[in-house]
């Protein structure tokens, strides 16, 4: 370990200048605050966090349509556990819960449609929320309601993929990026070669990395060598798990049930192809078309900066609400609830109030 | 967005419930005796101190690796007890009965309840049973209260907690929490791991022998590590300093965390706490600890700092160091 961040020390000292690397993935980002990572890394060597915690990104407006939906009383609706607490317009499902909603946590969308196949008279809706690590097993679970002819299993879906969101950030300018520590779990479905247009469009060097915090090290300290040798490649620190095309039946999987299409991201806004959406085909499982779901406006919290957090342009310690109004007791933005929320990092393990 | 319902988060032992303690109940209750907010009440009785103590029991499912309702009802309040320093005397037994219980059930559990009240020397003196329709709640609820003879010279808690301490732990973490969730539907998942629940009052007995002035001790139930060090370090305004690289946390509960993406240090605990004691003489208590079956894994886990004042820190195994916070509440599994 130390001889890792002497490595990063001397290659950072070589650099000579400051250097941004982004992290665009929740799990990195909990990594590198909970082992303490950040404050191994020399003064010019930045960590920056992205859009990578899943239900930080996902809109107000699909939190206001599942709250719509789980006040319908034919309506279950089955959930991760990090979408529990996240605020939407004026409500959030544990509130619903409390106020005698039928929400349910489950922790796979199998559990869900089990879940439908036992209550034969409910509409069961997972929500599908989350990155390309996610989506195969939603897309299994249609697939299975397709097969069995359980008609009453719907999907409220808002997935997204990570390489549009990526590019969207370094189009946008607002922030430099000087590297990109890619994620390892998205990567093991999609496979490395799925980063090189951004090394290549935008001379960007990326590098896939495990969870351990000698992983992250390790990867960073690829991504200033690259910066030395001015070079832009997809390099992969976790080869014990990724290959440089992924896994191929579970990309086969989602491309049979999705499609790409353009994604609205909490605080960044649309991205061209960025999400996927239920093909027509499998249409009578889409719970916004099947059971006619609205998205309406979304009212956004006063003063909530939680979008230019996902962007990097922000700082958690930045924003007028951290550690004031906004905590993990009562939080206002999605970056202070989920488990894997920057803001929520920042609180947890660093800092308390903003300076 | 303001609550005005009670949420599942509520009975986490977390933040919210804290904010119902401050909130609601204190205000209303307000009196010394209450006051210190410990595992227990210290109630003084013709010269004599005496621990009293009341916990409800919810856990699903009824019996669970390494235990079961009836013995997790006992060691709860024996274990509120002895952290008071107090040697648990009598019981009393409440159940909350759902129609259609299997009398076999309750039967194993009525045992369980009195082999582990036997084997620390408690009673039970005196219960009541309620029964209500079915779905009305989940097989049965149990309250237990304790009432314990305290064995100390001096009162235990942590306004008595000083810059200097050692703070002790007495094992691995973590077992219960995840012992039950592998049970739970939905989440179901096999693994050896095995509730630690257990009576610890043998094992405070064994420190109160080595005459050594304990100042505090907080076993680590809904919370587990991370809310009781948080709890100590803001009400003694002292901080604590803990070292990862002595944390006990077994391959199992580790892999079971990373996968659904929770913390170790706060997952619940009911063999399991600390003790605080000055520095230079936490080697005579661990040595006593480390005798005991439910101390052989004993370590000094952290000390007790003038800084910063009502937070918990810990040095991380790599060098860098972060905040112990409070858990919030429910514990949710992450979505990947």
């Amino acid at each position: 370990m130390k001889t890792l961040v002497q490595a990063i020390e001397e290659r950072a000292r070589r650099v000579g200048r400051d250097v941004q690397f982004m992290e665009v993935c929740g799990t990195h980002t909990m990594v590198a605050f909970r082992t303490g990572l950040r404050q191994l890394l020399p003064a010019n060597v930045r960590l920056i966090s992205g859009p990578g915690c899943p239900v930080c990104v996902t809109d107000v407006n699909y939190i206001d349509a599942a709250v719509e939906l789980c006040r319908r009383p034919d309506v279950i609706v089955a959930t991760f556990g990090d979408l529990l607490r996240v605020p939407g317009s004026d409500s959030s499902l544990e509130r619903e819960r409390a106020a005698g909603a039928n929400v349910r946590v489950v922790y796979s969308p199998t559990d869900a449609l089990a879940l439908a196949q036992e209550c034969p008279s409910k509409h069961v809706v997972f929500l599908g929320v989350g990155f390309e690590t996610t989506a195969p097993t939603v897309a299994w679970s249609i697939c299975c309601a397709a097969r069995d002819g359980i008609d009453n299993y719907f999907v409220l879906c808002a997935h997204k993929t990570m390489p549009r969101a990526m590019e969207a950030l370094v189009k946008d300018q607002q922030v430099k990026i000087d590297g990109f520590i890619c994620p390892g779990h998205v990567s093991v479905i999609t496979g490395a070669a799925m980063y090189r247009f951004i090394c290549e469009q935008y001379k960007i060097p990326c590098v896939v990395s495990g969870f351990e915090a000698w992983d992250m090290l390790k990867a960073i300290t690829l991504l200033l060598q690259q910066v030395l040798d001015s070079r832009a490649e997809v390099e992969v620190e976790y080869s014990r798990s990724v290959t440089e095309h992924g896994n191929a039946a579970a990309q086969r999987l989602i491309s049979e049930v999705f499609e790409p299409y353009d994604a609205s991201w909490r605080g960044i806004g649309t991205i061209p192809q960025s999400g996927l959406a239920i093909r027509p085909q499998y249409a009578r499982f889409d719970a916004a078309r099947a059971l006619t779901v609205r998205f309406g406006e979304a009212h956004v919290p006063p003063g909530c900066r939680c979008g230019d957090v996902l962007r990097g342009v922000l700082t958690p310690l930045e924003c007028k609400l951290f550690g004031r109004t906004c905590a993990p007791v009562h939080p206002i933005g999605p970056c202070m609830v989920s488990s894997e929320g920057v803001c929520a990092a920042y609180y947890k393990y660093e800092k308390r109030v903003a300076a | 967005m303001k609550r005005d319902r009670i949420l599942l988060a509520h009975g986490g032992g977390g933040s919210l419930t804290r904010e119902l303690i401050t909130e609601l109940f204190e205000p209303e209750f307000d009196n010394p005796v209450l006051k210190p907010l410990e595992d227990s009440a210290v109630l003084v009785m013709s010269g004599k101190g005496y621990a009293f103590t009341t916990d409800s029991y919810v856990v699903k499912p009824c019996f669970f690796p390494g235990g079961d309702i009836g013995k997790l009802a006992v060691c709860g309040t024996v274990n509120d007890l002895a952290m008071q320093g107090a040697q648990p005397c009598w019981l009393s037994l409440s159940f909350i009965l759902e129609e259609g219980l299997p009398l076999t059930d309750l039967r194993r559990i009525v045992q369980s309840i009195g082999r582990t009240a036997r084997g620390v020397g408690a009673e039970i003196v005196t219960g009541d049973t309620k029964v209500v329709e079915r779905g009305k709640c989940e097989g049965l609820y149990i309250n237990t209260a304790g009432l314990g003879r305290i064995q100390t010279p001096n009162r235990w808690g942590a306004a008595a907690v000083k810059v200097g301490d050692a703070v002790l732990l007495n094992g691995f973490l973590g077992e219960h929490g995840i012992a039950v969730m592998s049970q739970r539907e939905g989440i179901a998942f096999s693994t050896s791991v095995v509730s630690d629940c257990a009576p610890l009052w043998p094992l405070v007995k064994a420190i109160l022998d080595t005459g050594v002035e304990i100042h505090a001790m907080r076993d680590l139930t809904r919370g587990g590590l991370a809310a009781a060090v948080s709890d100590i370090a803001e009400a003694a305004g002292v901080g604590i300093r803990l070292d990862e690289a002595a944390m006990p946390i077994g391959r199992e509960v580790r892999g079971a965390c990373d996968l659904l993406g929770l913390d170790p240090l706060a997952i619940a605990n009911e063999g399991k706490f600390i003790a605080f004691c000055p520095g230079a003489d936490v080697e005579r208590v661990l040595a006593a600890m480390k005798q005991h079956p439910l101390g052989k894994e004993a370590r000094i886990i952290g000390e007790v700092t003038a800084d910063p004042k009502g937070m918990a820190l810990m040095r991380t195994t790599i060098g860098g160091e972060r905040i112990i916070d409070m858990p919030t509440g429910e514990n949710l599994p992450r979505i990947c």
